[in-house]
């Protein structure tokens, strides 16, 4: 379980988040859902270390962030920002053999080169293996670094808006495939920008506006009209279609 | 008219300042008894003086043509190759006709400037548009360049010291009455740019906007072109290189005034003088009696300013 | 790396014996130390170049191009004026040194930790301001030197010219210690260097300590910039061509390959340009121009592509 107790951020005199205070499930796919500069993205870099704290504390299945050795974090969860240009060209293989770098600090094991290849396979990417990630386009490039985030083989997955760049077919795929992981065992929290991939994937969701949480629960609590209309402030319509809200914003 | 004004009036004071200071002693009141007193002020202060007034009015000015011709503020003759493609034309005409006289001399070395000037135009027209500060940067790194080839000819050919005093540190300590009047041309060329100033704000709109308004863009790039050259060349010739003032200073003006040329050029006349005069006079006090080059003191001063303009809002062209 | 381990000794052996006169012994220990110096100059660039260009992410920067080596000039000239001519100039020249280098890593890590750090979004701009510190670094040098000693032409012209032929033998023991242990702890945080090359979030996620790592490079930058600056004076875009022809020979990001490729790169461009330009063409001080000549050509172009990253 992840635990944020108290969390506030600012930057210069804004205020990002304020007092949050939340727990996310283990072995559960959550979304992180909210209008822009809702401070979704703040909380995730926070809780993956990426960012110092300035109040509060944060817990990941018991290990205090940030008093916990960051080697030891890095076995427990595993975190992938929005965009992440690399200072060095590699190939998809050495990426994501990276990803492996928690468990032999540059000494490569039978067990590691085993890891990344499931890796790889989860992802699609064997075909690929062999090319340079610059020559692979967006959605490629998206698979590759989250089949990193896979290698690491930790418990907790946070992933910060992972269907950025990617088209209809590849979101759903990557969704299907987080899911996949779920019921396999692993936790996964994850931003969203498209509403409808929480609706469907998710089995909880927190809802965020202005810095603190405005809805939390599984997806047919949240995903109502009403909830929704007063986080995003617009008027929308959800229906149900097999059995999950969906939500028609474009209308 | 105001900013212009009061820079007047700051002009004064400093003016008098430099009037005074020097090693030698001197008396302002005896002028007009004593004539050891009245040689000084006429053959070394007051020749200094106006050499400094000048050199900062020209290089602000030249800063500002610079700056519409290439649509970018970070660039001046400095960091664009100009001044070294000077120093380059001199060092020819000091090989093939060391004696030939000073006009030559300054013709070669604004016949230089120009060509180099123009190959930094059309060099960063091959850059991407979007990357503003990209501009300064291809300047800075072809002035070090066109600098590496003078410093290899001048090594060869034992004229280094002499490219040392034009390349990296201008200064006044030298000039006296009959040395510097070489400045009034380039100031006359300065004096050129602003009865032209409303061609070049228009160029500044862009080349369609200027074509559109039924001006020939060509034509007034050539027009800067000449001025910019001119006048660092003879910058350059007479007391060397001066940094940053063609920079700085226009910014802090259309800073404060937007970039109307026609109001903004004797704005930034005056400042670029009024700069040039107070730290020519820092560097003379403040190893009083011996002194420290201007351009010394204009290479701290300025990039403090730089980075300041280069950090106090977002980069804009 | 066999054979560019072979080339850098046949560079060698051409330095030292080509051309031997009569006076033989006189003319080999003035030769082995300039090839010393050089070999010395050579490496402690290349590592300096290979991981600057690691910690900043960015392929066409050195840290001579941000300011690096006008730092260190900036504070051997600051600490005689602080210091007075009495004190410091009883010190022997290895341990004045030993304080310059120490004195610049600080000053290093103040500067560009912060600057890294926060301008590492706009790339063309983080660039514009490493050149534009080095012009103010070098002008206040220049200033100060002119306080000191208002005739000193000469120490300005020193710190503006680099020459291979002039290597600053006395220093040469205590260089060649920092220098060693600068190299060795550099190759010893290789694969961590792998990680860093990845960007700070990717590195934090996979547990490194990325700041500290950060740091530490920065620290060996700033060590080996002051060596190859004392030794020769500054030379800007050498560690570029050296660093950009190790990345194509490499193949890999690896570090454990990229350093030791690099410095045999550098070796083989300084040994070999040194013997062909003194012995073939009679060229005493001209190699540093002619190398910083190509390299900012180099540079020029690269921009020109648009590659700045």
């Amino acid at each position: 379980m992840i635990e944020v107790q108290g969390v506030s951020h600012q930057i210069g005199k804004m205020p990002i988040l304020s007092d949050i205070t939340l727990r996310l499930p283990m072995g559960k796919l959550t979304a992180l859902i909210g209008p822009n500069g809702a401070g979704k993205s703040t909380l995730l870099s926070l809780t993956g270390r990426l960012m110092p704290l300035q109040a509060g504390q944060i817990r990941v299945d018991g290990s205090d962030i940030g008093t916990t050795d960051t080697r030891a974090l890095a076995k427990q969860m595993a975190i992938l920002s929005q965009s992440n240009p690399l200072g060095s060209r590699l190939r998809v293989r050495e990426l994501v053999s990276f990803g492996r770098w928690p468990h032999h600090q540059g000494r490569p094991g039978p067990r590691d080169a085993a890891e990344v290849e499931q890796a790889l396979h989860d992802m699609d990417l064997t075909p690929l293996a062999d090319r340079f990630l610059d020559a692979l386009s967006g959605g490629q490039r998206q698979r590759a670094f989250i089949a990193m985030t896979l290698a690491q083989g930790a418990e907790w997955l946070l992933l910060d808006e992972p269907l950025a760049a990617l088209d209809m077919a590849h979101a759903r795929g990557v969704m299907a495939r987080l899911a996949g992981l779920r019921d396999a065992g692993r936790s996964i929290v994850v931003v969203l920008h498209d509403i409808n991939h929480a609706a469907v994937w998710a089995d909880h969701i927190v809802a965020m506006k202005a810095g603190r949480i405005a809805a939390e629960g599984p997806p047919s609590q949240v995903c109502t009209a009403e909830v929704l209309g007063t986080i995003y402030d617009m008027e929308l319509r959800v229906m149900q279609v097999e059995g999950k809200p969906l939500v028609l914003h474009h209308l | 008219m105001r900013p212009a004004l009061a820079l007047s009036l700051t002009l004064l004071p400093l003016s008098a300042a430099s009037l005074l200071i020097g090693a030698a002693d001197m008396n302002l009141a005896s002028v007009g008894t004593d004539p050891q007193a009245a040689l000084i002020l006429t053959v070394s202060r007051l020749p200094r003086t106006l050499a400094v007034i000048l050199t900062g009015a020209a290089l602000g000015i030249a800063g500002v043509v610079m700056q519409q011709l290439v649509r970018n503020r970070f660039v001046e003759p400095g960091t664009t190759g100009t001044a070294e493609s000077a120093a380059l034309g001199l060092l020819a005409i000091a090989l093939i006709a060391p004696a030939a006289p000073i006009w030559v001399k300054m013709m070669a070395a604004s016949l230089a400037a120009m060509a180099g000037t123009a190959l930094f135009l059309r060099l960063i027209r091959r850059l991407p548009a979007r990357e503003v500060l990209l501009v300064p940067l291809v300047g800075i790194v072809l002035s070090t360049i066109l600098g590496a080839m003078v410093t290899f000819i001048g090594w060869q050919t034992d004229l280094l010291q002499m490219i040392g005093i034009w390349l990296f540190t201008g200064e006044f300590s030298g000039v006296i009455a009959g040395r510097y009047e070489l400045l009034w041309i380039a100031a006359a060329a300065a004096a050129l740019a602003w009865f032209a100033a409303d061609r070049f704000a228009i160029l500044g709109l862009g080349e369609a906007a200027a074509t559109g308004l039924g001006l020939n863009p060509d034509a007034v790039m050539r027009l800067g072109l000449v001025v910019v050259a001119v006048v660092t060349a003879l910058v350059i010739v007479t007391v060397g290189m001066i940094p940053f003032i063609g920079l700085v200073v226009p910014n802090i003006v259309a800073r404060g005034m937007g970039d109307n040329l026609r109001a903004t050029l004797p704005v930034t006349a005056a400042g670029g003088a009024a700069l040039v005069l107070a730290c020519d006079i820092i560097g003379r006090l403040v190893r009083y009696p011996y002194e420290v080059p201007v351009g010394t003191v204009l290479g701290v001063v300025g990039s403090l300013l730089f980075l300041w303009l280069l950090y106090r809002e977002p980069a804009r062209g | 790396m066999i054979a560019l381990s072979l080339a850098l000794t046949g560079a060698c052996a051409a330095y030292l014996f080509w051309g031997l006169g009569p006076k033989w012994q006189f003319v080999l220990s003035l030769r082995a130390g300039k090839l010393a110096g050089m070999l010395l100059v050579g490496a402690a660039v290349a590592v300096a170049t290979v991981l600057f260009q690691t910690v900043s992410r960015n392929r066409i920067l050195t840290p001579q191009i941000m300011g690096f080596d006008a730092l260190y000039i900036l504070m051997q000239t600051a600490l005689v004026a602080s210091l007075g001519l009495s004190g410091f100039a009883s010190l022997t020249a290895p341990v004045k040194f030993a304080v310059e280098v120490a004195i610049m890593i600080a000053a290093s890590l103040a500067l560009f930790s912060t600057l890294l750090g926060r301008a590492g979004q706009d790339v063309a701009r983080l660039i514009l301001t490493g050149v534009i510190l080095g012009v103010l670094f070098r002008s206040a040098a220049g200033f100060l030197a002119r306080l000191l000693d208002p005739n000193a032409f000469a120490v300005v012209q020193y710190a503006s010219f680099a020459s291979f032929a002039r290597v600053n033998t006395d220093l040469l023991p205590i260089a060649a210690l920092l220098t060693c242990a600068a190299i060795c702890a550099a190759l010893w945080v290789a694969p961590r260097l792998d990680v860093l090359a990845l960007g700070r979030p990717i590195a934090v996620s996979l547990g490194l300590a990325h700041d500290r790592l950060m740091l530490l490079a920065l620290s060996l930058v700033a060590v080996l910039v002051s060596v190859a600056t004392a030794l020769v004076g500054p030379i800007a875009f050498f560690g570029l061509i050296v660093a950009g022809l190790a990345h194509e020979a490499a193949g890999s990001g690896r570090h454990a390959r990229l350093l030791p490729m690099a410095m045999l790169i550098a070796g083989i461009m300084l040994v070999g340009g040194q013997t062909l330009f003194e012995r073939a063409l009679g060229l005493q001080s001209t190699l540093a121009v002619v190398i910083e000549f190509v390299g900012g050509l180099f540079f020029l172009w690269l921009l020109l592509r648009g590659r700045i990253r």
